[in-house]
């Protein structure tokens, strides 16, 4: 055991203080100590991306950062994604092309995917599958993912938004 | 597996991140990015007793054009060096392999300084380091240090610098008027770690003819080689289909692959001499002289 820390975070517009070890990772955190269970672990070492979130506005993996390094920062989940019941344009869209099966890596794909959108409106495929490489997927085959991330970056065109 | 227990200090300048290193000597590791520390810390094939995060160091992440050199620090992000357009502009070569350190989101975190320290011979930056001719900075109790990138790597996973000592700077020379730049590898999977890559930067007068060339090899030994025998080759030479090939074969007997799980060291020599070859065909078609 070492030493406890306060960590204070903002995630998805709440705060949250907890005293924890230096060796609880973010991801940990996230879903133990915060409740938010969205985010899921997969490998915790980095491949798999089904821990991804949004740090200081940047993505990253939640399973390769501790909480403590979180301190002061904000920080947003799957959970922060959607305004109540009206879903994300890429929620939807992975809703409407059957782009998740059993669901487990979706909130990873969410993550690094609203990035993508927001840096690269118009993506072609290649594209969208290199961006997909750093997430991994067991069940769909990818290729509806494709869809939807095509399918959200046109209709977010269309309406000139972001999320 | 959850991490072991550590210590961990947060430092906000460099000198106190020294100051912390310098007290905890090889107990300490400084944690960057943590792409490759956390990973190796989650299956505790790591333990340090003391982690110093440099993430809270802001004057250790910068990038500036210095007296002909493209200036960084540690803590830049390989996402920066990607997208920035000094770096485009001053040194090509590492925007090109960039977008094959992994993926967008490792490399939003992963730093200039952890990748270089880290020293993994099949990593892309140590590559176009020793291609470029870099410098690394170390700091330590003793004060600062230069050591050239053909001197920085040992072998696997092991650098020059000491334990208590940091990377605090590393300077690329700025690529000069007219040359040209190209990285290729091949691997298992895109964003993957690669097998083999070569990195070349070459330059060309102004009838096409190679005046300098620096190609150097990842994943073809315990730490990135210098293909010295294909530079050799290639000065004097127009790049064309024969020109290449030859230069490229040289490669074969620069590399000192070892042998392991994923790859005979026969495949991995034949790897680097076909990147060679494939690096120089780029960068023949882009300058119209194949
Ligand atoms: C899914 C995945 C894919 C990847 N693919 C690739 C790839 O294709 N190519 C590739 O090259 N890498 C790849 N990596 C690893 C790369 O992302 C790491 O960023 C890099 O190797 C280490 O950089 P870092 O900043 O994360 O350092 P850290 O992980 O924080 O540190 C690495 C080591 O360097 C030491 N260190 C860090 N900074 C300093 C310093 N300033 N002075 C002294 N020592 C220091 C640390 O103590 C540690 O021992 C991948 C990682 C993941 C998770
Ligand atoms: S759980 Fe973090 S990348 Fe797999
Ligand atoms: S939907 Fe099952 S892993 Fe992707």
């Amino acid at each position: 055991m070492t030493a406890r820390r306060e960590v204070r975070v903002t995630v998805n517009g709440r705060a949250y203080a907890r005293n924890v070890e230096p060796r609880m990772l973010l991801v940990d955190f996230l879903r133990h100590e915060c409740g938010l269970t969205g985010t899921h672990v997969g490998c915790a070492h980095g491949v798999c991306g089904a821990c991804t979130i949004v740090l200081d506005g940047v993505s990253v993996r939640s399973c390769l950062t501790f909480a403590v390094q979180a301190e002061g920062k904000e920080i947003t989940t799957v959970e922060g994604l959607a305004d109540g019941e009206s879903l994300t344009a890429l929620q939807q869209a992975f809703h409407e092309n059957h782009a998740l099966q059993c669901g487990y890596c979706t909130p990873g794909f969410l993550m690094s995917l609203t990035e993508f959108l927001r840096e690269t409106p118009n993506p072609d495929e290649g594209q969208i599958r290199e961006r997909l490489s750093g997430n991994l997927c067991r069940c769909t085959g990818y290729a509806n993912i494709v869809s939807a991330v095509q399918m959200a970056a046109q209709r977010l065109r269309e309406k000139g938004g972001v999320s | 597996m959850k991490p072991a227990p550590f210590e961990y200090f947060a430092p906000e300048t460099a000198e106190e991140a020294l100051a912390l290193m310098a007290e905890h000597g090889v107990e300490a590791r400084p944690l960057a990015g943590g792409q490759s520390l956390v990973p190796l810390i989650n299956m505790r094939m790591a333990q340090p007793s003391v982690l110093i995060d440099l993430n809270r160091c802001p004057e250790l992440a910068y990038l500036r054009g210095e007296d002909g050199m493209l200036v960084s620090g540690p803590m830049t992000r390989q996402r920066e060096l990607e997208l920035s357009e000094t770096v485009r502009a001053a040194c090509p070569l590492i925007a090109k392999a960039m977008p094959y350190m992994g993926h967008a989101t490792i490399r939003n975190r992963g730093t200039a300084g952890g990748s270089l320290s880290h020293a993994d011979p099949s990593a892309e930056l140590p590559g176009v380091a020793l291609a470029l001719g870099a410098e690394m900075i170390a700091g330590g109790p003793n004060g600062r240090r230069t050591v050239p990138a053909t001197e920085f790597f040992f072998a696997e996973l092991t650098t020059a610098l000491e334990p208590d000592e940091m990377l605090c700077e590393i300077r690329f020379p700025e690529a000069p008027a007219g040359s040209r730049a190209a990285f290729a590898e091949v691997g298992s999977h895109f964003g993957g770690l690669a097998l083999v890559g070569v990195a070349a930067q070459i330059d060309l007068d102004s009838a096409g003819r190679c005046t300098k060339a620096a190609l150097a090899a990842t994943g073809a030994g315990e730490r990135p080689t210098r293909l010295s025998s294909t530079e050799a080759v290639l000065t004097g030479e127009v790049l064309e289909k024969q020109s290449i090939a030859e230069a490229a074969e040289a490669a074969a007997g620069d590399v000192e692959p070892l042998e392991d799980l994923h790859a005979t060291a026969h495949w991995r020599r034949r790897a680097a001499v076909a990147m060679a070859a494939r690096v120089l065909h780029e960068i023949a078609d882009e300058a119209g002289t194949r």
